[in-house]
């Protein structure tokens, strides 16, 4: 159904038929998995690195500024190139790796290589906002460096990383949305191959909705969950 | 001669900022006897927290060396430092308590580095908040604590492993005077109790007054003056300690506002 023939509410009538949720349905379990995969890489990478910059960094528990310099400076090359660029960049990277260009796992290695820098510096951000007393505490006491980079540093500032994943999550499915007009499938390809290509609005409508159901859901439960420690430690 | 417990000496300290020095400790040298309370006085910027901080090592020397007991802290590697670091406990103005944890798990966190029994950090978790005061808080929060119960945690936390030594940075300087007073009684106590022995860094000469056997005044990085409170109190030989005592004695003087018109 096209705007150019019917009416705004008809077509959002429409939306919700059966006939389009056919077509919407198949896609939303393709995004979802393609969320899924890329956001635990995203997770696991992210926090990697973002733990890295902070112990290398100069106030940080073990400096080193060869290896924070370095790191950093390749973050913000990614960081500095939009999303489409770095899907076009990791094409051949993808082939490489999975054998074709195209396709769910191909888009999870571009969607991987955006979000990781972005979240490694969220990570980062979250870290530095720790009280330096707290880990200075622990060191008088005799702790480690890694024992206070996972029992203190972590733990602290858990309602932080989980707001900082959350935001990660949320930019990690608007771009498997682009990356759906590279061949990716799920909802960005319905929204872009029937709703821009055959002026099929009653599918894009949908998309749109999904698309808004998704982020919502993801971040009220990010929030939730990131009260809840906080009142959990009486911090709010 | 009798040695001395700790001993701090030739202790020097520069820090560099934009390249220009800034020299914080300037020979520091430092005798406390064992089983005393030693209290550190000196306006802010003095250099008491460096001093401190670099007795455990928080902050490195340029130069000079620490002693504690049998042990020459400032030769230590790295993993005998943090060993040594379990027998010196440390108190914070800001408490530094881990708001992840339970008030008992905060008091647990020194017992799993020294790989304590789970039974008996149960029951030396039961042993310290007794000694603070606090049983009832055990499961609380630090979140749920005022200023006063969290510095008993944070005492409790740094005696866990029963250290020999306690130092404290300014402990009672975010407490409200009554809580100060039942701060400085528990240090009191813990010191007679336990033998601790406690250097005590504050700029309230109350604070040294009511607590600490012997003390130093400090100055520009220097200790001017050491000795026994009262002979200090008594008897000042440095400008700095008089400075301080006069403005101790105005506080004290019975000297009423007059009413407004
Ligand atoms: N990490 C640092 N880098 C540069 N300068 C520092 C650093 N730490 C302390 N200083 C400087 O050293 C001097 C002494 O600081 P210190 O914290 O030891 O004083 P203090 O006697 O504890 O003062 P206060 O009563 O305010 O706590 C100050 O002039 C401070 O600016
Ligand atoms: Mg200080």
């Amino acid at each position: 159904m096209s705007l150019y023939k019917y009416s705004f509410w008809e077509v959002l009538k429409h939306c919700f038929s059966a006939e389009v949720w056919e077509r919407v349905l198949p896609a939303i379990g393709e995004t979802m998995y393609m969320v899924a995969i890329s956001s635990v890489f995203v997770l696991i990478f992210g926090i990697l690195l973002g733990l890295v910059l902070v112990l290398t960094s100069k106030e940080g528990l073990m400096p080193c500024k060869p290896v924070n310099t370095v790191l950093g400076a390749v973050i913000n090359c990614f960081r500095s190139l939009p999303q489409v660029i770095i899907i076009i960049v990791m094409l051949p990277v993808a082939r490489a790796l999975v054998g074709k260009s195209y396709g769910s796992n191909a888009c999870i290695i571009s969607l991987v290589a955006s979000c990781v820098p972005l979240f490694a510096r969220l990570v980062e951000s979250s870290l530095l906002e720790l009280d330096k007393g707290k880990i200075e505490a622990a060191k008088a006491m005799g702790s480690g460096n890694l024992r206070i980079l996972f029992t203190i540093m972590v733990p602290e500032t858990l309602p932080s990383l989980i707001r900082a994943f959350t935001n990660a999550v949320v930019i990690v499915i608007s771009m498997t949305a682009l990356a759906g007009s590279f061949g990716a499938g799920g909802i960005g390809y319905i929204a872009v191959t029937y709703g821009y290509t055959r002026y099929q609005h009653d599918l894009l409508f949908a998309t749109i909705l999904v698309l808004i159901v998704i982020v919502q859901a993801v971040q009220i439960v990010g929030d939730t969950i990131s009260k809840l420690i906080l009142k959990k430690r009486h911090l709010i | 001669m009798q040695e001395k417990f700790i001993e701090v000496k030739q202790l020097y300290k520069t820090f560099w900022n934009k390249k220009q020095a800034v020299g914080v400790l300037k020979g520091i040298d430092l005798e406390v006897e064992k089983g005393e309370i030693f209290g550190i006085v000196g306006f802010s910027g003095a250099g008491k927290s460096t001093l401190v901080r670099c007795i455990n090592r928080l902050e490195e020397p340029d130069s000079g060396t620490v002693r504690i007991g049998d042990s020459l802290i400032s030769s230590l590697g790295k993993n005998e430092l943090n060993e040594q670091r379990r027998k010196i406990g440390m108190i914070f103005q800001q408490f530094n308590l881990f708001d992840s944890m339970t008030v008992a798990q905060n008091i647990a966190y020194p017992l799993k580095l020294t790989k304590t029994p789970k039974e008996e950090t149960e029951a030396r978790v039961d042993e310290m908040l007794e000694l603070v005061g606090l049983r009832e808080k055990k499961n609380a929060y630090p979140g749920e604590l005022s200023g006063g119960q969290k510095q008993r945690v944070g005492i409790a936390r740094a005696l866990a492993n029963r250290p020999d030594v306690l130092l404290s940075d300014e402990a009672t300087s975010a407490l409200d005077p009554q809580t100060t007073l039942s701060v400085l009684d528990l240090l009191k106590e813990i010191n007679k109790k336990l033998g601790l022995t406690i250097i005590l860094i504050t700029h309230e000469l109350e604070v040294i007054k009511y607590a600490c056997h012997r003390m130093a005044v400090m100055e520009s990085g220097k200790l001017l003056e050491q000795g026994t409170v009262k002979d200090i109190f008594e008897s000042p030989k440095c400008e700095t300690a008089r400075n301080f005592i006069s403005v101790y004695d105005r506080f004290r003087s019975d000297h009423w506002q007059e009413e407004t018109e």
